[in-house]
């Protein structure tokens, strides 16, 4: 999406982008990650709250031993090396809703490091380092503003405090907010496959933090960065940062220096600015976390989850392609998720007709659930159903033209495709004896018509096609109207 | 004395305390002294021994973990039972973030 900027585009161009991205991302548990608290989203203020996640004296944690395994299994889906040791530590701040007064993080010993993934941007693949992925706690919830006495006080919601999430960060290696963009998305469609995140960002489950800074093209040195924060849309941070980006070079321009600072998006105004918060001292003397003993990740765990991860989409891509001779369009829209991947596969199968199902399952199904307002489930046209239609108008019962008619029935009433085709009697026609029938019938009809066919102007044809499609109600075959007409027609 | 009142400050804002400046000179050398004491353990001979994360003893596979299920704990009465200014269902603090 093309961003209006103020910079002129040669000015922009002597200019290096440096994006570093943090993505936070809530694991799907059904208890925090160390106490037995509910971790559902939406549930009364301080409702799913216990002496842990309140950080009342005494308290101690103990690790959700499924939070390690969808860690892990993000870390793999990642390309990550897992470490068989790693620990928890503290990372000391003060902030109304961290209520120990430290979150528990992982810092020196991460769970897993050196991973990757590639993204996709004008048809060039590009790797993305991804440095570490950890796993720490979840802080509450401060609301600012909506309370009458907002101007003066915050309020604090204590239910998201200690909900598991895995930290995500990417080496220094993307170069343009449409890099992150692409970068974003295909980490959520990761996180997606591998079923460890629902990646709802109006609910906080995936969130993202950008490090940006812009250095002269060819020099060494990283600029100053900045960090944008409170960004809750893919869209949002791809403009954020192209403000972002401008904003910087428009300082260097001017011969300033960028101030190190934290910046939120205003999707309002379409800008950034600084966040000022009385709590400035950012010295987190992180220590190693002495409630919890150092978390082992023994070969037979790793090896179990590793097995256990399913293909991931990129993969899935490249095989659609070689298996099913898709082209990479169709192949790259059918996986961007899991559910309408395996969905197609099963149509395909069973159909036989790979790129007939792809073009259904892209173009026509969507319209189709669109005119019901439906969105797609494998449940609404069962993929049986599916290939069903597909095969009806590959063997030419149907026409493609009521084939989508017919979907439109099958998504409203859930019917099989020849219940509607038998129910409405829409087979297509192709006895060459009931098409001359009507075709003779028009042909009486119009005289003025069949004379100018007969002097030459071979282009009615077309009309009289028309003519015949339109008295079948489109049912009959194209071709064998073409054939019968040029036979009634042909100056006889 | 290692410790230095820079440092004694900066402690003291990272705790949040506020310190006179007689204070700082009745902590200091407590501080320090304390430092002094613990700065022994420097005086050992750790060639080759890894650093500990933790004091407790390694457990078999599985040690100190939990199986996720939840399971319901404090009603938002009790949960803020203890809280100073309890507002309407929430924690109630001064305001802390402020728009430039």
């Amino acid at each position: 999406m093309p961003v209006e900027t103020m910079i002129a585009p040669e000015v922009r161009a002597r200019y290096e982008v440096v994006i570093g991205l943090e993505v936070h991302v809530q694991l799907l548990t059904q208890s925090k990650i160390f106490c037995a608290c509910s971790t559902r989203f939406g549930a009364p203020p301080n409702s799913n709250t216990c002496p842990v996640c309140l950080g009342l004296p005494g308290a101690l944690p103990v690790l959700n031993r499924d939070a390690v395994t969808m860690a892990i299994k993000a870390a793999l889906g990642l390309n990550c090396t897992v470490n068989p040791y790693s620990r928890f530590a503290r990372k000391n701040y003060f902030y109304p809703d961290l209520p120990k007064g430290y979150q528990i993080s992982q810092y020196d010993q991460p769970l897993a490091e050196h991973g990757w993934l590639e993204i996709e941007l004008d048809g060039v693949r590009k790797q993305i380092g991804v440095t570490r992925v950890h796993l720490e706690e979840d802080a509450g919830k401060s609301l600012h503003e909506g309370f009458a006495d907002s101007d003066r006080v915050s309020y604090i919601d204590l239910n998201r405090s200690g909900v598991p999430l895995i930290e995500i960060v990417s080496e220094p290696d993307l170069r343009s907010p449409e890099e992150s963009y692409a970068y974003l998305t295909e980490l959520k469609t990761i996180m997606l496959y591998l079923e460890v995140s629902d990646c709802n960002m109006e609910e906080g489950s995936l969130r993202c933090d950008a490090n940006v800074s812009v250095r002269p093209r060819g020099a060494e040195k990283f600029g100053t960065k900045t960090e944008v924060k409170n960004v809750n849309s893919f869209r949002f941070i791809q403009r954020a940062l192209a403000y972002e980006i401008d904003r910087q070079i428009e300082i260097v321009e001017d011969g300033g220096h960028v101030q190190q600072e934290t910046r939120l998006w205003d999707s309002r105004e379409q800008r950034t600015y600084a966040m000022r918060t009385k709590e400035h001292a950012h010295d987190y003397r992180y220590f190693p976390e002495p409630d919890l003993p150092p978390l082992v990740v023994p070969d037979a765990w790793l090896e179990e989850v590793r097995r256990s991860l399913p293909e991931l989409p990129q993969a899935k891509e490249d095989r659609f392609i070689r298996e099913y001779r898709l082209p990479k369009q169709d192949a790259a829209l059918l996986v961007t998720s899991r559910a309408q991947a395996d969905y197609f596969e099963e149509v395909a199968k069973l159909c036989g007709e790979p790129k007939s199902a792809a073009n259904w399952i892209l173009n026509d199904l969507p319209f189709a659930l669109d005119q019901h307002g439906k969105t797609f489930s494998k449940d609404t046209v069962p993929a049986a159903n599916l290939a069903e239609l597909v095969t009806e108008v590959v063997k030419g019962t149907i026409t493609g033209k009521i084939g989508k008619d017919v979907l439109s029935e099958m998504v409203g009433n859930g019917t099989s495709a020849l219940e509607v085709i038998a129910a409405k009697g829409l087979a297509q026609i192709s006895d060459p004896e009931k098409i001359a029938q009507t075709a003779r019938e028009i042909v009486a009809a119009n005289p003025k018509q069949v004379e100018q066919y007969r002097s030459g102007k071979t282009a009615t044809l077309g009309w009289f096609v028309g003519q015949v499609m339109k008295a079948t109600r489109g049912q009959a075959n194209a071709q064998v109207v073409q054939e019968v007409l040029k036979r009634e027609l042909g100056g006889s | 004395m290692a410790l230095t009142e820079k440092e004694v400050r900066y402690v003291a804002e990272l705790a949040h305390l506020k310190l006179t400046d007689a204070e700082v000179q009745h902590f200091m050398p407590q501080l320090d002294s304390i430092l002094e004491y613990i700065a022994k353990l420097n005086e050992l001979n750790l060639q080759g021994i890894d650093p500990m994360a933790q004091v407790l003893a390694e457990g078999p596979p599985g040690f100190a973990l939990r199986r996720d299920a939840a399971r319901p704990m404090f009603t938002p009465e009790v949960a803020l039972a203890n809280a100073p200014d309890p507002g309407p269902g929430l924690f109630k603090v001064p305001r802390v973030i402020d728009k430039e």
